[in-house]
């Protein structure tokens, strides 16, 4: 078995007593001394600190920015020419076959493109990039020299401000460059909680004291991967892998919002990303089976792999849970899946089959808990 | 008091067994979010899965540690979870079972030994 690799704040996880699990191929935090519970209410009550420093963070360049944007849209079903310098978008690389090769956030920052990519699929992205970018003379350079940081909740801004004032003044989607702990950090204000917050890339060697600026405050607590998995799934996000993949289309996964009109059928730059003529058929037909929000209506927790019937006695599986567990904000469990089209309208009654026995499961509108970006 | 490997504790309460999980157990499995008890009047073998109890983390089933019968279940468990975490060797007890022989639980491990087999 490969070692597994740490990240820049792996000694600060074992001083603040984390508990360490193998993700993606790095030793990380499932949890602190809190718990998964505490970690998830503090987050949403007031400010986590996460260390997300296994994604994969790129940068592309080129002599002419919009050539970069416009190559990028060859990749993905997004609008990267239209994204203004200091914005961030949520996007997705496609393949032939309509499926989700993995989600990404795509950040102008003037003079080049900064990509965040999951840590699972990075190796597989950075090849997809330089494959289908460097022959139009854009250069991809994956950061393996950096560390990133998300600092979510309702307290992130006052907790960010009190290193850099400057961060107040971004919006939800906003980056910018801001001197933070004494040096240069690029900034997005985003995350993947459902809360307002941040993301901040900084040079590894500066992020233990970044870290230790922001937990040196009484708001803000170090937050594991299983606070930031239940945090997620209440805010109805996609985790890569189970609730999106490569069989998955963005119509089937509820994700059409991330693809602007630009790209779609009659639209100015419609098209010419993998796949794009069944992405694009979907949006007008529809996809057989939707990605949808699901509650069980007892208090049994259904997770990933739970298979979902249409009546209580006899039948194959309509649907399957991809993401399921107990919310804490919500104070039950919480799920998603995809069921049949027909199916996907809020209000509707499934059975889930826990350990044997049909429980039923109604399909409501995500998010489970209300998202509160400062847009 | 008396243990098993299942990490789970035996008393003794008016000749019925009183059976809950241990600290060690309750840290491991985390924030328990859900419990399931058997009906009362139950009749049940050795190892059989008697609770289902599912944290933030997963689902595990806790075995019936010797033969006997259900003789009373913890329903304040099913409305609060949260007690095992905050109590598991005292109010969040599980179930009580009706037993033939109360002997079988001397070869059961005392405090002692079991504090040695979770190290």
């Amino acid at each position: 078995m490969d070692e597994l690799k740490r990240t820049p704040l792996h000694d600060l996880h074992l001083a603040l007593g984390a508990k360490m699990v193998p993700f993606a191929g790095y030793d990380m935090p499932v949890q602190y001394k809190l718990g998964v519970m505490k970690e998830h209410l503090h987050t949403r009550a007031a400010a986590g600190l996460f260390d997300v420093s296994h994604m994969g963070q790129v940068i592309l360049r080129g002599d002419d920015p919009k050539a970069v944007a416009l190559a990028l849209e060859t990749l993905v079903p997004v609008s990267v020419a239209g994204l203004a310098e200091g914005r961030q978008r949520y996007g997705l690389f496609t393949n032939e076959q309509g499926g989700i090769e993995d989600d990404l956030m795509i950040a102008n920052r003037g003079d080049h493109l900064f990509l965040v990519v999951n840590a699972a699929c990075k190796e597989a992205d950075v090849a997809r990039l330089r494959a289908g970018l460097e022959p139009k003379g854009v250069s991809v350079d994956y950061i393996e020299d950096r560390a990133l940081l998300a600092l979510q909740g309702p307290g992130a801004e006052a907790a960010l401000a009190a290193l850099n004032p400057a961060v107040a003044e971004m919006r939800f989607m906003d980056v910018a460059t801001v001197e933070l702990a004494g040096v240069e950090a690029w900034v997005s204000r985003s995350g993947y909680t459902g809360e307002d917050g941040y993301e901040i890339s900084v040079p590894e060697g500066a992020a233990v004291a970044l870290a230790e600026a922001l937990l040196a405050q009484d708001t803000v607590e170090p937050i594991g991967l299983g606070a930031r998995d239940s945090l997620r799934l209440e805010a109805g996000l996609c985790l890569y892998g189970h609730d999106i993949d490569t069989t998955t289309t963005p119509a089937a996964a509820n994700l059409l919002w991330a693809i602007q009109k630009v790209r779609r059928a009659d639209g100015d730059r419609a098209g010419g990303f993998p796949g794009a003529d069944i992405i694009l058929s979907e949006i007008a037909s529809g996809a057989p089976s939707v990605r949808v929000g699901l509650k069980p209506e007892g208090r049994a927790p259904m997770r990933e792999g739970i298979d979902l019937y249409e009546r209580e006695t006899g039948g194959e599986p309509v649907g399957r849970i991809t993401s399921g567990g107990f919310g804490p904000t919500v104070g039950g469990p919480v799920a998603m899946g995809y069921v049949p089209a027909e199916q996907a309208t809020p209000g509707m009654r499934l059975y889930g089959e826990v350990r044997g026995k049909r429980l039923p499961v109604e399909v409501v509108t995500l998010p489970h808990v209300k998202q509160s970006y400062k847009r | 008091m008396k243990f098993t490997e299942e990490h789970e504790w035996l008393r003794v309460e008016d000749d019925l067994v009183v059976v809950g999980i241990t600290s060690h157990a309750a840290e491991q499995l985390g924030d328990v979010v859900f419990v399931e008890l058997p009906e009362a009047g139950t009749t049940v073998s050795k190892d059989d899965e008697v609770v289902v109890i599912e944290s933030v983390k997963a689902a595990s089933d806790i075995l019936a540690p010797v033969d006997g019968e259900i003789a009373e279940v913890n329903e304040a468990l099913v409305d609060d979870p949260g007690k095992v975490n905050e109590d598991p060797e005292g109010d969040a007890w599980f179930f009580k079972l009706k037993i033939e022989d109360l002997s079988v639980l001397d070869e059961l491990m005392d405090e002692a030994a079991y504090k040695k087999f979770v190290g």
